[in-house]
């Protein structure tokens, strides 16, 4: 036991080397798994407010291009508007009362790395929790995984732990959406069922099974399907509707019976 | 002695605000983030504990993380650059004397030297840095082409800021 000591102290720069080494290895195993990430993660608010007083400035550049953006999406959610006004059912109630959007600001966000993460200007103290999902304007985003008092963290789309679940507009049919390629622009869609053909631009929405997203979110559209002979379940590229590099905007999506579902869901599992 | 020190410090917090800052939000093609930050570990002095230097390897690469919201992996790469450079140094300039502080920089190494030196070992951390990022070898050969493409622009933005900042002894 001696010599040991004696033999890791004269080679206390090696020892200190696979020390260091290993400490981050468990520090970066944090964000091996979507749940992992989701129970580790932490944003300090000094981090979150350096992003947010650069970004204060750095927002100006980018102001008319975003000013047409999201009078695009009032034009669109105004077309909405009117031809639910005119709803003869009134039986029914609207899927999107169930949730709440809370408008945030990206303060820091990235598109090169392999794990990418957007950082946003609302947090607790705004109601922000974890695994609330994130839209922009033209689509889905991420998903929160980590918040502060201000400031929330964001696994973009462009993560390899972010999988959702999407469906084909046209036919309802469901699909899995992840993002595998070095592209920011294209992300897949896996297990479609082998007899489905797909065209060039047909759109994939959110699903609507998880809590996460409401219904018929836009995600992308089809880009290329190339079908594998003897494959039970074929996969697709897809084109993001959401530009990840000039994310300026993002609304964050709260679902009041979140909580209710999940006690459900538990009540069934413990019986 | 305290010189060194405030050099060193300062530059640190430089170096960290325009990685944070600038380049961070650099994406050329989408592909490339130089790491202008490791310039702190190359130009510490040569005469420095070599566990001090892991420490401090350790810490640059948190900082970053801290940043980034990407927790031990700057660390992990920047270490693994500072557990080299002294093997690094050895090999190029066995022959060369350092003074105690002196920093293995542009004046004492010369260009070509100084090239030589900062490649090696900017490359060694890219590597590192993109492996540990896709944690795989399924993409390696893309992960090389980063490395590669991404080492070379560290490069040139290092040499820019180094040679706009020596000034020249007469």
């Amino acid at each position: 036991m001696r010599n040991l000591f004696h033999f890791l102290w004269r080679n206390q720069f090696f020892t200190l080397f696979i020390l260091l080494e290993l400490v981050s290895i468990l520090l970066l195993s944090n964000s091996f798994s979507y749940q992992r990430s989701l129970r580790y993660h932490t944003l300090s608010d000094f981090a979150g407010s350096v992003f947010s007083s650069y970004n204060s400035v750095d927002q100006y550049f980018g102001l008319q291009k975003e000013n047409l953006r999201l009078a695009q999406e009032n034009a669109r959610l105004r077309s909405q508007l009117s031809a639910h006004l005119f709803d003869p059912d009134t039986t029914t109630l609207k899927a999107d009362s169930l949730f709440r959007f809370i408008p945030a600001s990206v303060v820091s966000n990235s598109v090169s790395h392999r794990n990418n993460l957007i950082i946003v200007n609302k947090g607790q103290k705004q109601g922000v929790q974890k695994e609330m999902g994130v839209v922009s304007p033209d689509g889905v985003a991420g998903i929160v995984i980590g918040v502060s008092n201000n400031y929330a963290v964001i696994m973009s789309l462009l993560h390899h732990n972010a999988h959702i679940s999407g469906r084909v507009k046209k036919n309802d049919q469901l699909v899995n959406v992840k993002w595998d390629q070095p592209d920011y622009r294209f992300g897949t869609i896996t297990d479609i069922p082998s007899h489905l053909q797909l065209e060039i631009n047909d759109s994939i929405v959110t699903s609507g099974n998880s809590l996460i997203f409401p219904k018929d979110i836009l995600i992308g559209f089809v880009e290329e399907h190339t079908k594998m002979t003897g494959e039970h379940l074929g996969s697709a590229v897809i084109r993001f509707s959401t530009d990840f590099n000039s994310l300026k905007q993002v609304y964050l999506i709260e679902n009041y019976q979140a909580n209710e579902l999940d006690t459900l869901l538990l009540q069934i599992s413990e019986q | 002695m305290n010189h060194t020190l405030f050099i060193n410090f300062l530059r640190f917090i430089l170096l960290t605000l325009l990685q944070v800052l600038v380049f961070n939000n650099m994406d050329l093609g989408g592909y490339l983030t130089p790491a202008v930050y490791v310039l702190f570990i190359l130009l510490l002095p040569e005469t420095i504990n070599k566990s001090l230097l892991l420490l401090l390897g350790f810490f640059t690469g948190l900082t970053i993380d801290i940043f980034l919201n990407t927790p031990g992996l700057h660390a992990g790469a920047t270490v693994l650059m500072a557990f080299a450079r002294p093997g690094v140094l050895r090999l190029f300039f066995r022959n060369l004397e350092f003074s105690t502080g002196e920093a293995p920089g542009l004046v004492k190494l010369g260009i070509s030297g100084f090239i030589r030196y900062a490649l090696v070992l900017i490359f060694i951390q890219h590597l590192a840095l993109f492996l540990l990022e896709s944690f795989s070898f399924q993409h390696f050969g893309q992960t090389l082409y980063r490395t590669f493409l991404s080492s070379l622009l560290t490069l040139l933005i290092i040499l820019i800021v180094v040679l706009s900042t020596t000034t020249r002894k007469k």
